[in-house]
C-alpha cells in the first residue's frame, strides 16, 4: 500500500481523503474482501439480522434509560405527576421508572421501545434458531456456531429477565419471588444462594442494584462478544443456501454484499427500527403504573413473566402439588430429609423441562452426526420435508415448549375461552406428555406425504385440472410438465439410508454401535427415495403414468 | 342516692342488676352489630314493597321460593338486603340465564323502578346491607389509598389493572371496566357470586369510597402509553409481538428478498 502511494494522485477531494484513510488503515482491502462476500437471498435468512438490529436498538434506548433510572431500593414517597400514586411509599427505583414514564420527555416512548425491542430480540433469535434447526444448518462445520447461538438465546433470556425486574413494580417483584422460590428449592445450597443473591432474606435492599449491574454491564458485554464471534463464524463458514440448480456445497449463489446487500441490510435496520418505534408509540407495554410499587403481600391476577420466560413459569403451573387419591394414598412431592425440606414440586418443573430442552438443543448436532456417521461439510440446506425424522423431532420439541408456554397463560385461556381453569390445566398436563409424541408422528407423516407429492410432481408434472377426452373415449387429466429448473429442486436432495451396525477396528460390533444402528433405523427407516434419473427417463419415454405407477416409492 | 344505697341489700337487687346488665349488653351489642347492617328504612314505600312482591313471585320465586326462603336451585334471600338485589338485578346477573359456575353480566331484565321495588321487598325479609349512600359513590375519595386497598384486597382476583382474572372450575373475577360506582360498592358489601364479603368492619365505607375513586380514576385517565391490549400484562404483549410485530417484519423480509421477475 505505502509503496503505491507516491505514484497515484487522486483527482478529487473525496478521493484524496479516501486515499489518505486507506494508506493508513488498509481499509480498501477489507472492503474489497467483504464487499464481494456473497449472501444468498431468502426471507427466512433474515431473522438473525432482525435480532442483531433489535439488539442495537436495545443498546441505544437502554443507554437513554440509564440517564434517568436510579436502581436504589431506598424508600421514598411519590410526589410526581401520576395522581393515583401520590404520597405512596415506594422504592427510588420504582419512583425513577415512574419519573421516566411521566416526566422525562420521550421517556415513556423510550421505555416502551426498549421493552418491545427486547420482546422482538428474543423472538427473532428463537425463529432464527428454528430456521437453522429445520433446515439442518447446524451440521458440520457450523456445530460450534449453533452452540454459540444457543448460549446467546439463554443470555437474551437472562438479559430480559434482569431488565423486567428493574422497575421494582408489583409484577416484577412477584416474578423475582418465584425465582427466589426456585432457588430456595435447590437442596442444601438453595437457601444460601438466595441469601447471597438478595443480600439477606427476600426482598432485601440489594437485589435491584445487583440486577442492574448484570443488566447493563455484564450480560450485554457477553452478548456483544458472542454476537461478534457468531458473525465471524458466519464469515468464515460462509452462508448456507437452499438447494437449487447450480448450488452445491462448494459455492454460494446470491448477491455480493456491496452494493446491493449492504443497502438492503442497512435499509432493513431502519425498517426494524421503524416498526418497533411505531409499536412503541402506539401500544402500551408493561404499564408499571397499573401494578403499583412492590409489596410482598399482594399478588395480582394475570401475573406472568415476559413471553420468553413463560414456558418455565408454565411448567411450574402444570406441576401438581400431590397426585392421586387411590384408597387414601396420595403421592406428595415434598420430603423432609435430615431436617432439610426437599421440594420436588418446585425443583422438578423449574429445572427438568428447561434442562431437557437445552440439553437436546446443545447436543443435537452431535447426536445426529453420530447416528448418520456423516462427517462431510454441508452448505446446502435440507428442505424440512426431506429430513422427516429431524423435522419431527424439532416439532416434538417445539410442541413440548408450546404446551408449557400455553400453561403460563392458563388463566387467560380460561377466562377468554370460557372454560374452566382446572380443565385447561388437566388438558395441558396430558399434552405435556402426549403432545410431543403426537407432534412427532403427525409431522413425520406430513413430511413423508409431501415427499411423495414432490415425487409425483417430478415424475408426472403438475396437475392442470383439465380433463380431456381422447378420440377412443378415454378421459385423461392433462399434466403440465415441469421446467428442468423447477424439477431440480424436487429430485436433487440427499436421502440417507439406514446405516447398519459397523464393526470397529477390531472387527467387533460393540453395544454402542448396535445402539447407533438401532437409532439409524428409527431415523431413516421410513424413507421416500428421490426420483432417480432412470425413473425420470422412464416417465418421459412413456409420457404416461401407468408405467411409473408400479415403480417403488420408498420401502 | 341514699335510697339507692339503703336498698342495695334488697333480695331483688341482684335481679335488678342482672336485668340492667343484660339490657346494657344487649343495647351495646345491637348498636355494635348493626354497624354493618343497614337501616332497612331507606325510603321504600309500602307500594314499593307490594309491587316488589308481585315481581318477585312472578320472576324469582321459582328458585328462591315464594317468601325468598330459598330452594334446592337457589339460595335463601333472607338478610341479603337491598344492596344485593340492586347489584344482582341491576347488572343483569339475576334473573339467571342458566345454572352454572357463575352468573354472567347481561343487559338488565328490569328497569330502575322495578329493581327498586324488588329491592324493597327483599329488604323486608330480613335486615341486610341497604343501598349505598350517594356520598360514598362520588369518586372524590383518596385514589392513592384506594389503589393500595385494591392491590391488597382485590387485585389477586380482579388483576391490578381491574381487567379480571380466572378462578377455579369455570368461575372468574370479572373485569371492572365500565362497572357503575354503586355496583362496585354493593359488590364489596354483599359479596356476590364467588366474591367474599368486605364488610364495613373489614374495609370501612371511606375505604370503599377510596377504592371506587381509584377505579374511576384509572378508568377515566385512559392508557398513557397507547393502546392497552386489554391490560392483560405480558401474555397479550408477547402475543402481540409474535403475531403483529413479527408478522410485519416477515412481510418486510419477503419484500426485501423478492426479485422482480
Amino acid at each position: 500500500m505505502s509503496n503505491a502511494a507516491p505514484t497515484y494522485q487522486p483527482p478529487t477531494k473525496v478521493g484524496r481523503i479516501a486515499d489518505f484513510v486507506d494508506q493508513r488503515t488498509g481499509l480498501s482491502a477489507v472492503t474489497r474482501e467483504f464487499g464481494r462476500k456473497v449472501f444468498p437471498d431468502h426471507w427466512s435468512f433474515m431473522f438473525g439480522e432482525v435480532a442483531l438490529y433489535s439488539f442495537v436498538i436495545l443498546l441505544l434506548s437502554g443507554t437513554f434509560l440509564t440517564f434517568f433510572f436510579d436502581p436504589s431500593m431506598a424508600e421514598t414517597h411519590y410526589n410526581g405527576a401520576f395522581v393515583p400514586m401520590r404520597g405512596m411509599e415506594m422504592s427510588v427505583a420504582y419512583q425513577s421508572s415512574l419519573h421516566i414514564s411521566f416526566e422525562v420527555r420521550g421517556g415513556l416512548f423510550m421505555r416502551q421501545l426498549h421493552h418491545w425491542a427486547a420482546l422482538l430480540f428474543v423472538a427473532s433469535m428463537s425463529v432464527h434458531m428454528l430456521r437453522v434447526f429445520f433446515t439442518g444448518a447446524f451440521r458440520k462445520p457450523r456445530e460450534i456456531n449453533w452452540v454459540i447461538g444457543g448460549v446467546l438465546l439463554i443470555m437474551g433470556m437472562a438479559e430480559g429477565f434482569t431488565g423486567y425486574s428493574l422497575p421494582d413494580d408489583l409484577l416484577s417483584g412477584n416474578g423475582l419471588r418465584i425465582i427466589d422460590g426456585v432457588i430456595k428449592s435447590i437442596p442444601v445450597i438453595g437457601t444460601w444462594i438466595s441469601f447471597f443473591l438478595f443480600g439477606g432474606e427476600f426482598p432485601g435492599s440489594a437485589i435491584i442494584g445487583r440486577l442492574y449491574v448484570l443488566h447493563i454491564l455484564l450480560i450485554p458485554a457477553l452478548i456483544l462478544g458472542l454476537v461478534a464471534l457468531h458473525l465471524i463464524f458466519v464469515v468464515v463458514h460462509k452462508h448456507t443456501q437452499y438447494p437449487g440448480p447450480g448450488r452445491n456445497d462448494r459455492n454460494v449463489v446470491g448477491y455480493p454484499l456491496g452494493p446491493v446487500y449492504a443497502a438492503k441490510a442497512g435499509g432493513f435496520f431502519f425498517i426494524v427500527f421503524g416498526v418497533l418505534a411505531a409499536i412503541a408509540a402506539m401500544f402500551t407495554i408493561n404499564p408499571i403504573w397499573n401494578y403499583g410499587p412492590y409489596d410482598p403481600s399482594p399478588v395480582s391476577a394475570g401475573t406472568q413473566p415476559d413471553w420468553y420466560i413463560g414456558w418455565v413459569d408454565g411448567a411450574l403451573r402444570l406441576m401438581p402439588g400431590v397426585i392421586g387419591d387411590v384408597e387414601g394414598y396420595r403421592q406428595h412431592f415434598e420430603f423432609l430429609i435430615f431436617g432439610q425440606t426437599l421440594t420436588l414440586n418446585v425443583l422438578l418443573p423449574a429445572l427438568v423441562p428447561a434442562g431437557i430442552v437445552f440439553t437436546v438443543l446443545f447436543t443435537y448436532p452431535w447426536i445426529e452426526r453420530w447416528i448418520t456417521k456423516d462427517n462431510r461439510e454441508h452448505h446446502v440446506l435440507d428442505r424440512p420435508r426431506n429430513a422427516p425424522t429431524r423435522t419431527a423431532i424439532g416439532m416434538a420439541g417445539f410442541t413440548f415448549y408450546c404446551v408449557m408456554w400455553a400453561a403460563a397463560a392458563s388463566d387467560l385461556i380460561a377466562t377468554h375461552f370460557h372454560v374452566a381453569l382446572n380443565d385447561v390445566t388437566y388438558w395441558l398436563r396430558a399434552l405435556f406428555f402426549l403432545g410431543p409424541i403426537l407432534a412427532f408422528t403427525v409431522t413425520k407423516r406430513i413430511a413423508l406425504g409431501l415427499q411423495r407429492k414432490d415425487r409425483e410432481i417430478a415424475l408426472h408434472g403438475r396437475e392442470t385440472g383439465r380433463i380431456v377426452r381422447l378420440p377412443h373415449g378415454e378421459f385423461i387429466e392433462v399434466h403440465a410438465p415441469l421446467s428442468a429448473y423447477k424439477r431440480y429442486r424436487l429430485v436433487s436432495f440427499e436421502s440417507p439410508e439406514v446405516l447398519p451396525a459397523q464393526p470397529n477396528a477390531k472387527g467387533v460390533v460393540d453395544r454402542k454401535e448396535r445402539r447407533r444402528a438401532a437409532l439409524s433405523k428409527w431415523f431413516f427407516e421410513d424413507r421416500v427415495a428421490p426420483v432417480s434419473p432412470a425413473e425420470l427417463e422412464a416417465a418421459h419415454a412413456h409420457g404416461h403414468h401407468e408405467a411409473i405407477e408400479s415403480a417403488p416409492s420408498g420401502h | 342516692m341514699k335510697a339507692l344505697s339503703q336498698k342495695r341489700r334488697h333480695p331483688l337487687a341482684v335481679i335488678a342488676l342482672l336485668v340492667m346488665g343484660l339490657l346494657l349488653t344487649g343495647v351495646l351489642y345491637s348498636v355494635a352489630s348493626t354497624a354493618n347492617q343497614a337501616k332497612a328504612d331507606t325510603g321504600f314505600s309500602a307500594t314499593d314493597v307490594s309491587e316488589g312482591q308481585k315481581l318477585f313471585v312472578a320472576n324469582c320465586a321459582t328458585c328462591h321460593g315464594m317468601n325468598g326462603q330459598g330452594s334446592a336451585s337457589g339460595p335463601s334471600l333472607v338478610g341479603v338486603g337491598a344492596a344485593a338485589v340492586d347489584f344482582q338485578v341491576g347488572t343483569g346477573r339475576m334473573p339467571m340465564q342458566m345454572q352454572g359456575p357463575q352468573a354472567y353480566r347481561k343487559p338488565p331484565q328490569f328497569n330502575a323502578d322495578q329493581t327498586r321495588q324488588l329491592a324493597a321487598f327483599v329488604a323486608t325479609l330480613g335486615a341486610g346491607p341497604s343501598l349505598p349512600d350517594e356520598a360514598m359513590l362520588d369518586g372524590k375519595g383518596d385514589a392513592t389509598h384506594g389503589g393500595e386497598l385494591f392491590r391488597v384486597n382485590c387485585a389477586m382476583c380482579h388483576n391490578a389493572a381491574a381487567a379480571g382474572g380466572a378462578l377455579t372450575r369455570g368461575k372468574f373475577a370479572p373485569s371492572l371496566a365500565g362497572v357503575e360506582a354503586k355496583h362496585i360498592y354493593e359488590a364489596m358489601e354483599t359479596g356476590p357470586q364467588n366474591m367474599p364479603v368486605f364488610s364495613d368492619a373489614n374495609i370501612s365505607p371511606e375505604g370503599k369510597r377510596d377504592i371506587v375513586t381509584f377505579l374511576k380514576t384509572i378508568e377515566s385517565q385512559g392508557s398513557p402509553g397507547g393502546a392497552d391490549l386489554g391490560s392483560l400484562g405480558p401474555v397479550s404483549e408477547g402475543l402481540f409481538m409474535w403475531v403483529a410485530g413479527l408478522g410485519v417484519i416477515i412481510a418486510f423480509t419477503i419484500w426485501l428478498t423478492s426479485r422482480t421477475s
